[in-house]
C-alpha cells in the first residue's frame, strides 16, 4: 500500500504544470478542496457550489452542483472537503446544519447521496478520514462533533466537547484513530476516535476562537493552530503536554491554516477580516512572511495545496468571487522589499541601530549618528540555512549609550523645574525663565525670553528686538540685516550717549545675526565635532555641550559670541530697582516697567524721543506674527518645553493668535513628556494653567475617592461624614469625639483617626492610639 | 420655574395621550424603577460582590437607578460596567466630551430623559464646550455629521450603507478617522440599547440629577415622581391585577409543556427548506402587525427639551417587513457573524473594547439561574434564544440554522408586542405591556428578558454598521 502511495506520488508529482491564473466565480466563495490527482478543484459557498477542471491554461467549469429550481439551504455551503480516496465522494457542511454527501458518479443531474441533519446549529466543518473511505467527521456551531460512516444513515459517533462551538475537525495524518478540534473558547481537544465519551486531551491554544488547525503532513506530532488572537501556535503533541515549539503574529485573525507540501517548516495562512493577502511563512521566522499572494480583492476564504506533495501550486478561493491558481515563483517575497535598517531608543536615552552589516562596515569611520559617545558593536550572524531560500540577511546591531552622568535630558528636567509660569509681573517670569536658561548654557533660548520680555512690556523699544527676532528665526532676509545696520546708525547718532546700553544690545543682536549666518552655513564645522568626539572622555564631556546646543537651536555659537552675549543676558537685573518707581511715564496697567530705559529719571524724556521715532503704533500685537513663528519654530525643533512656557507666560498675548488644536497639541507633548520624566508637579502646574478646555479636564478625571462607612462596611454615598444606610456619624475624631468634616487623618493599622491636629498633638504626647485599641500608631 | 412649565406641558402631553386610549408610562411614586417594586430591588442588593462595587466609580458613591435595576443580575452587571466604563472614561480615540455629547445624542433619539439628562451632567462636569448642550446646532458639524448615522442606526439600522461611512471618513475638514467612528458607533449603538432597556424596565430619573444648574437646567425637570397630577392617580398598585390574571395558572404550565415538547420534536421535525424560510418570512411579517397598530408611525413627536438634541425627528422606525424582499436583501449571520467579523474589525480599529463587548454579549445569552417563575432546574436556553433571535429577526438579520417556528411556540403575543415596543420604539413602552406577559414571573426574570433584548439590539445595530465599515475598506 505504502509502496503504491509513492509510486502514485511520484508519478503524479512531477505532471502538474500550470501558471498563475483565475477565474471569476459568480458567488463569494466559503471553501474549496481539490481532489486528490489534482486535476479538479471544488469551491462552495452560499450561493455556488461548481466543479472547475485545472488546465495549463485556465480554470474550466466542469460541473454545477447547484441544481432545483428554489435551491434549498443544504447548498449553502460553509464548508467543502473532497475525498482522498474516493474520487467521487465530496462532502459539504450547510450552514443550516446539515451534512450532505454527494457522489459525482450518480447518473442524474442531483448528485447527493446522503443527507444528515443531527446538528441543530450551522456545520462549521467537515473531515473524511484520510485513509478509510467511509469516514466521515463533522464539527458543528452547537459543539458537537459527529462520526458518520457513510454506508448508514445515521451518525455513528458523537464527541461533545462540553463547551462552546466547534470551528474545525482535523483527522491526524499519521494517527489512524486520532483527531483533533478547535474550539470557539481557545481551546483544543484531541479524541480517539473509539472512544466517543471523554477527550484524550485538552489544552488552551488561544485566547479567543480557535479557527483552523492543521496536522503536519509529515511530522506526527506537530499540530498547527490559528485564532482570533492573530496568531498561528506548532505545538507538539508528541510530549505530555502539548508544547508550544513555534508562534507566528499575523496582522488579523487567523481564518485558514495549511502547512505546505514537502516543505518541513512552512505553513500558509489567510485571514478572516480586513486583510485580504495570503501568506506563506517559515515558522523558524515568525516576524516576516516568507512569501504573500496579494491577488485577491476581498477576504481569502479557502486555500488549498492543488498537489499533496507538490509545493508550487496554491488554490485560492475569496469573498471577491474569484478562484485563483498561484504559482510559488510569483510570489513577492516580503523579505526582499523589508528595511533591515533599525533605530530604536531605549528606556534611558540609548540608542540601538541595527543595519545591514556590508552597509555598517562601509560607514563605520563616518559615524553619520549624532549623540552617540561610546559604541558597543555586537554583531548577530543568522545561520546559513540551505533547505530555504529566504534571503540571507546578517545585521550589526549597535548600541550607543549615553555617557553616565551626562543625562540628555538633564536640562529639560532641570529648566521644567525651575521655569516660574505664573504667580509674578510679566517681565519677571521672563526674565527668571531667561536666567534659568543661561544657567543651564542654552543661550539661545535665554536670549528668547529676554526678547519676549522686551517687546511684550515695553512699548517704546520693541522693533530693535523684533527684528532681532525675526533674522534669529530666518524669516528675515539678508537685506533686513542691513537696513537694521543702518537703523541702528541713526539711533547711534541720536541718543549716542544716553542709550548706550540699548545700542550695546542692538550691537550684539547684530553680531549674533551674523553669527547666525556664518555657522548655518558651515556645517562641515559640526560634523567635525562629531568626528571628533569618540576620542575620549574630557572631550566627550565638551562635545555634549556642542551637541546640545546644536540640538536646541539647530546653530552652534562661536566663541566670540560670548562675551557680548554675556552682556545682554546680564542686562535685564539693571532696570529692576526701576520698577518700583511709579512715577516712570511709561508705566503702562499691571504691567512691569519697561525694562530697557536706562535707570535715571531725567532720561525718560529721551526715551519718549525714541518713541517717537519708533511711534508706538507698534503694539504688542504687531509681534504676534513673530512671537507665533518662534514658538512654531520651538516646537519643530522638538523644544515643546519652550514653546509651551512662553505660551503660558504670554497667556492672552499670544493665545488668541495661535489655533486652538495646536495649542492642544503642545500641551498634550509637553504634558505627556513631563509625565515621562514624573514631574508630576510641574504637569500639574501646566495643566492648571492651560487655557485649552481639552487640557484643562484631564485634571478633573478619576479625583473621586470612595469612602466606606466605618460602622455597616457599606459605600458612603452623599456626604463623607454621615451613612445614608445606619445614619450614624462615619468619621468621628477619636480624640474629641466630634464629626470630622473636613481633613480626616487616620491610621492604616487600626483604622481609627480624627481631626488632623488632634491626632498630631496625641501621637506627640502618647505612642498608643487615642481610641484605646493598644494600636502603636505612628505618625510621620 | 423653567422646569414647572415643563411639568405642566408633561401633563398635557399625557393627557392628549390619553384621549387617543393610550396609556402613558406610569411612575410609582419612588424607587429605580415604575415598574418594579422598589422592595424587589433592595432585596437584591446584598448580591452585589465586590467587583461591582469597585467598578461603582461612576456613580460617585450612589449607584443609579438604572444600575440597581440591573443589580438583579449582579454577573451581567459587572461585565456591562466594565464595558461601559472604558467606553467613557478610558483611553480611546474620541475625547471624553465627545464621548458624553454623542451619549446624549444617541439617547435623545428615543427621547430617553433618563440618559441623556445623566449624560448632560456629566458634560458639565467635564466643564468644556458646555454651549453645545444649547442644542445640536452649537455643536461642531464634526458632530452634527453623525446624525445621520445615529438616526438610521437609532430606527432603521438595516439602512445603513458604505455610503455613510464614506461619507463621514472621506477626508475633508470634519472627517472622522476609522478608529473615532468605530468608536463613535459603539457608543450610539450602546446607548440606543441602553434606552430600550431604561423604557423596557421603566427606570426612574435619579434625583440628584435634578440638581444640575445652568444651561442644562430645563432638561433635567427634577423627578417627576409625585410632582404632577398625572402621576399621582395612576401610581397605586391597586389596578395591577389585570383581567388577564384569571388564567395564569395555565399561562405557565402551557409554556414548559411547549418548550419540552420542542426539545423532544427536535429529533423527528424535518421541516423542509421551504418551509423554514416561511416560518421566518412569517415571523418578519408577524412582526409587522404586532404592536405598531395604535400608532400613526409618522405622527411627529411633539416638542420636548430633548428634542434639541435631535435632528429630523420624524425619521422613526419602519418596519424592516414592509419594504419586500426585494430590495432589502435579508442579513444572514452566517456571512457577517459577531464572533468571526464584527470582533476583528472592532477590536482592530479601538483595541480592547471587542473584548469587553464580547464578554458582556456572552454574559447576556448565557445567563441563566435555570429558573422559570416557580419551577426550578428548566433548561432555558432554547426560550433566550428564541428571545434573541426575534428582535435580531425584526431587523431583518436571519440564522440558517434557527428554526423560526419556535418563536411562535415560545413567545406569546402579548410578549412579541413587548419585545417590539422595547427594541424598536422604546419610548412608547407602558407599564401594562410591561404587565401583560408573563405574570407569574418575577420581576428580575422580566428584567432578564430586557437585558437579552438590550444585547439583542446592540448586536443587531453594531453588525449592520460595521458591516457597512468593512464594505467600505474592501
Amino acid at each position: 500500500m505504502a509502496v503504491m502511495e509513492k509510486m502514485t506520488r511520484a508519478s503524479s508529482g512531477g505532471m502538474i504544470s500550470g501558471r498563475t491564473m483565475f477565474c471569476h466565480l459568480d458567488a463569494p466563495a466559503n471553501a474549496i478542496s481539490v481532489c486528490r490527482d489534482a486535476t479538479q478543484v471544488v469551491v462552495a459557498g452560499r450561493n455556488i457550489f461548481k466543479i472547475f477542471a485545472l488546465e495549463d491554461e485556465g480554470f474550466v467549469e466542469r460541473l454545477n452542483l447547484r441544481v432545483g429550481r428554489k435551491p434549498s439551504l443544504n447548498f449553502s455551503c460553509a464548508d467543502v472537503m473532497w475525498h482522498q480516496m474516493e474520487e467521487n465522494l465530496l462532502a459539504t457542511a450547510a450552514t443550516n446544519g446539515a451534512v450532505v454527501t454527494w457522489n459525482l458518479g450518480r447518473p442524474c443531474r442531483n448528485k447527493q447521496e446522503q443527507l444528515f441533519t443531527e446538528h441543530k446549529r450551522t456545520v462549521n466543518k467537515v473531515c473524511f478520514h484520510p485513509t478509510e473511505v467511509h469516514m466521515l467527521l463533522s464539527g458543528s456551531q452547537d459543539g458537537y462533533m459527529k462520526c458518520f460512516d457513510l454506508r448508514k444513515k445515521e451518525s455513528v459517533s458523537t464527541f461533545s466537547g462540553q463547551s462552546e462551538s466547534v470551528r474545525d475537525v482535523q483527522f491526524s495524518m499519521k494517527d489512524y484513530f486520532t483527531f483533533a478540534a478547535s474550539f470557539e473558547n481557545g481551546n483544543v481537544q484531541l479524541w480517539d476516535i473509539r472512544r466517543p465519551d471523554r477527550y484524550e486531551r485538552m489544552f488552551t491554544a488561544h485566547t479567543g476562537p480557535v479557527f483552523c488547525c492543521d496536522w503536519h503532513p509529515e511530522d506526527r506530532g506537530w499540530l498547527a493552530t490559528g485564532g482570533r488572537d492573530k496568531m498561528v501556535k506548532v505545538w507538539d503533541m508528541t510530549t505530555n503536554r502539548a508544547k508550544e515549539i513555534f508562534c507566528v503574529q499575523t496582522i488579523a485573525s487567523v481564518a485558514r491554516v495549511k502547512w505546505r507540501p514537502e516543505r518541513k517548516w512552512h505553513l500558509a495562512t489567510c485571514s478572516m477580516m480586513v486583510d485580504h493577502n495570503i501568506y506563506v511563512w517559515d515558522v523558524r521566522r515568525p516576524y516576516i512572511p516568507f512569501a504573500t499572494f496579494e491577488e485577491h480583492k476581498d477576504v481569502t476564504t479557502g486555500i488549498v495545496w492543488r498537489h499533496q506533495h507538490d509545493p508550487d501550486f496554491l488554490l485560492s478561493g475569496s469573498k471577491d468571487s474569484t478562484l485563483y491558481q498561484h504559482m510559488f515563483k510569483d510570489a513577492s517575497r516580503p523579505v526582499d522589499r523589508a528595511n533591515p535598517e533599525g533605530l530604536c531608543f531605549g528606556l534611558f536615552g540609548d540608542l540601538a541601530f541595527a543595519a545591514k552589516e556590508s552597509l555598517m562596515s562601509g560607514e563605520v569611520g563616518r559615524k553619520p549618528y549624532a549623540g552617540g559617545d561610546r559604541r558597543y558593536p555586537i554583531f548577530f550572524f543568522k545561520k546559513p540555512d540551505v533547505t530555504e531560500q529566504f534571503a540571507q540577511v546578517s545585521s550589526a546591531l549597535s548600541v550607543f549609550e549615553t555617557a553616565p552622568g551626562g543625562a540628555p535630558m538633564d536640562w529639560f528636567i532641570k529648566t521644567a523645574r525651575r521655569y516660574l509660569l505664573s504667580g509674578r509681573p510679566f517681565a519677571e517670569l521672563c526674565e527668571h525663565n531667561a536666567k534659568v536658561a543661561k544657567d543651564l548654557n542654552r543661550p539661545q533660548v535665554s536670549t528668547t525670553w529676554t526678547m519676549l520680555r522686551i517687546m511684550f512690556s515695553d512699548p517704546a523699544n520693541p522693533s530693535s528686538s523684533s527684528n532681532h527676532n525675526l533674522s534669529k528665526l530666518g524669516n528675515l532676509p539678508l537685506m533686513n540685516s542691513f537696513s537694521m545696520k543702518e537703523m541702528s546708525s541713526a539711533l547711534t547718532e541720536r541718543n549716542k550717549e544716553n542709550r548706550q546700553d540699548n545700542i550695546h544690545n542692538l550691537d550684539s543682536n547684530l553680531n549674533t545675526t551674523e553669527d547666525n549666518e556664518e555657522t548655518e552655513g558651515s556645517e562641515g564645522q559640526a560634523e567635525y565635532l562629531f568626528g571628533d568626539a569618540e576620542l575620549d572622555d574630557d572631550d566627550l564631556y565638551s562635545m555634549e555641550h556642542e551637541n546640545q546646543a546644536a540640538e536646541e537651536a539647530e546653530f552652534s555659537l562661536p566663541q566670540e559670541a560670548f562675551p557680548l552675549r554675556h552682556e545682554i543676558v546680564d542686562h535685564p537685573s539693571a532696570p529692576e530697582p526701576l520698577t518700583e518707581k511709579p512715577e516712570s511715564p511709561h508705566v503702562s496697567g499691571s504691567e512691569a516697567e519697561a525694562t530697557c530705559l536706562t535707570p535715571m529719571e531725567s532720561f525718560s524724556l529721551i526715551s519718549v524721543s525714541s518713541s517717537l521715532l519708533f511711534p508706538p503704533h507698534l503694539p504688542p500685537a504687531f509681534f504676534s506674527p513673530v512671537v507665533i513663528a518662534m514658538l512654531r519654530y520651538y516646537a519643530e525643533q522638538g523644544d515643546v518645553q519652550m514653546a509651551v512656557s512662553v505660551l503660558i507666560v504670554l497667556g492672552d498675548r499670544i493665545r488668541r493668535e495661535i489655533d486652538e488644536l495646536t495649542q492642544e497639541h503642545w500641551y498634550m507633548s509637553y504634558i505627556d513628556l513631563l509625565q515621562r520624566f514624573e514631574l508630576w508637579n510641574v504637569s500639574n502646574e501646566v495643566i492648571k494653567l492651560s487655557t485649552c478646555g481639552a487640557i484643562s479636564c484631564l485634571n478633573q478625571a478619576s479625583t473621586t475617592l470612595h469612602i466606606n462607612c466605618s460602622n455597616c462596611k457599606r459605600p458612603m454615598n452623599n456626604r463623607g461624614w454621615i451613612c445614608d444606610r445606619c445614619h450614624q456619624c462615619a468619621s468621628v475624631c477619636a480624640v474629641c469625639h466630634h464629626v470630622v468634616k473636613g481633613v480626616f487623618v487616620w491610621c492604616q493599622g487600626c483604622s481609627h483617626g480624627g481631626h488632623l491636629t488632634h491626632i498630631m498633638d496625641w501621637l506627640r504626647n502618647s505612642t498608643y492610639c487615642p481610641a484605646a485599641c493598644g494600636h502603636q500608631c505612628e505618625y510621620t | 420655574m423653567n422646569s414647572s412649565t415643563d411639568i405642566c406641558n408633561n401633563c398635557r402631553a399625557a393627557l392628549r395621550e390619553k384621549e387617543k386610549g393610550m396609556k402613558v408610562p406610569q411612575h410609582i411614586s419612588s424607587g429605580p424603577s415604575s415598574f418594579i417594586p422598589e422592595s424587589e430591588i433592595l432585596e437584591a442588593m446584598p448580591l452585589g460582590d465586590h467587583t461591582v462595587m469597585l467598578l461603582a466609580e461612576e456613580f460617585s458613591g450612589r449607584m443609579d437607578n438604572l444600575t440597581q435595576v440591573m443589580g438583579l443580575h449582579p454577573h451581567y452587571l459587572q461585565a456591562f460596567l466594565r464595558c461601559q466604563y472604558y467606553l467613557l472614561r478610558m483611553d480611546g480615540p474620541l475625547p471624553l466630551h465627545y464621548r458624553h455629547y454623542i451619549a446624549i445624542m444617541a439617547a435623545a433619539r428615543h427621547q430617553c430623559s433618563v440618559l441623556v439628562c445623566q449624560h448632560v451632567q456629566e458634560f458639565e462636569q467635564i466643564g468644556v464646550c458646555s454651549d453645545w448642550l444649547r442644542g445640536l446646532e452649537h455643536c461642531p458639524q464634526r458632530i452634527r455629521n453623525l446624525n445621520e448615522i445615529n438616526k438610521i442606526l437609532a430606527h432603521r439600522p438595516w439602512l445603513i450603507t458604505k455610503d455613510h461611512i464614506q461619507a463621514l471618513v472621506k477626508t475633508g475638514e470634519h472627517s472622522w478617522s476609522l478608529a473615532e467612528l468605530v468608536h463613535a458607533v459603539v457608543l450610539l449603538a450602546h446607548f440606543h440599547a441602553l434606552a430600550s432597556f431604561v423604557f423596557g424596565s421603566g427606570i426612574n430619573p435619579d434625583p440628584e440629577v435634578a440638581e444640575v444648574t445652568g444651561v442644562a437646567d430645563d432638561l433635567c425637570p427634577p423627578a417627576v415622581s409625585g410632582i404632577c397630577s398625572c402621576h399621582l392617580t395612576n401610581n397605586g398598585r391597586a389596578n395591577d391585577s389585570s383581567p388577564g390574571n384569571t388564567n395564569v395558572g395555565s399561562e405557565l404550565e402551557v409554556l414548559m409543556e411547549r418548550m419540552k415538547r420542542l426539545q423532544e420534536e427536535r429529533e423527528e421535525d424535518e421541516a423542509s427548506e421551504e418551509e423554514m424560510f416561511t416560518r421566518f418570512e412569517k415571523e418578519k411579517k408577524e412582526s409587522l402587525l404586532v404592536g405598531s397598530g395604535g400608532f400613526d408611525n409618522n405622527k411627529v413627536v411633539p416638542p420636548s427639551p430633548v428634542a434639541r438634541f435631535v435632528d429630523d425627528p420624524s425619521f422613526g422606525y419602519q418596519d424592516f417587513a414592509r419594504h419586500g424582499e426585494d430590495n432589502l436583501p435579508t442579513f444572514r449571520a452566517q456571512d457577517y457573524s459577531w464572533e468571526d467579523h464584527g470582533f476583528s474589525l472592532v477590536n482592530r480599529l479601538y483595541s480592547d473594547v471587542g473584548h469587553l463587548l464580547d464578554d458582556k454579549f456572552r454574559t447576556a445569552c448565557d445567563l441563566t439561574y435555570y429558573n422559570m417563575a416557580s419551577h426550578e432546574g428548566v433548561d432555558t436556553s432554547m426560550l433566550r434564544r428564541a428571545l434573541f433571535n426575534y428582535v435580531h429577526c425584526m431587523y431583518g438579520i436571519r440564522y440558517d440554522d434557527y428554526d423560526y417556528g419556535e418563536v411562535n411556540q415560545l413567545l406569546e403575543r402579548s410578549l412579541k408586542v413587548y419585545i417590539k415596543t422595547v427594541t424598536c420604539y422604546p419610548e412608547r413602552t407602558t407599564r401594562r405591556m410591561y404587565e401583560s406577559y408573563w405574570h407569574q414571573f418575577r420581576h428580575s426574570e422580566k428584567v432578564h428578558v430586557n437585558l437579552l433584548l438590550m444585547e439583542a439590539r446592540m448586536q443587531a445595530e453594531l453588525l449592520y454598521a460595521l458591516r457597512a465599515i468593512t464594505h467600505y475598506m474592501t
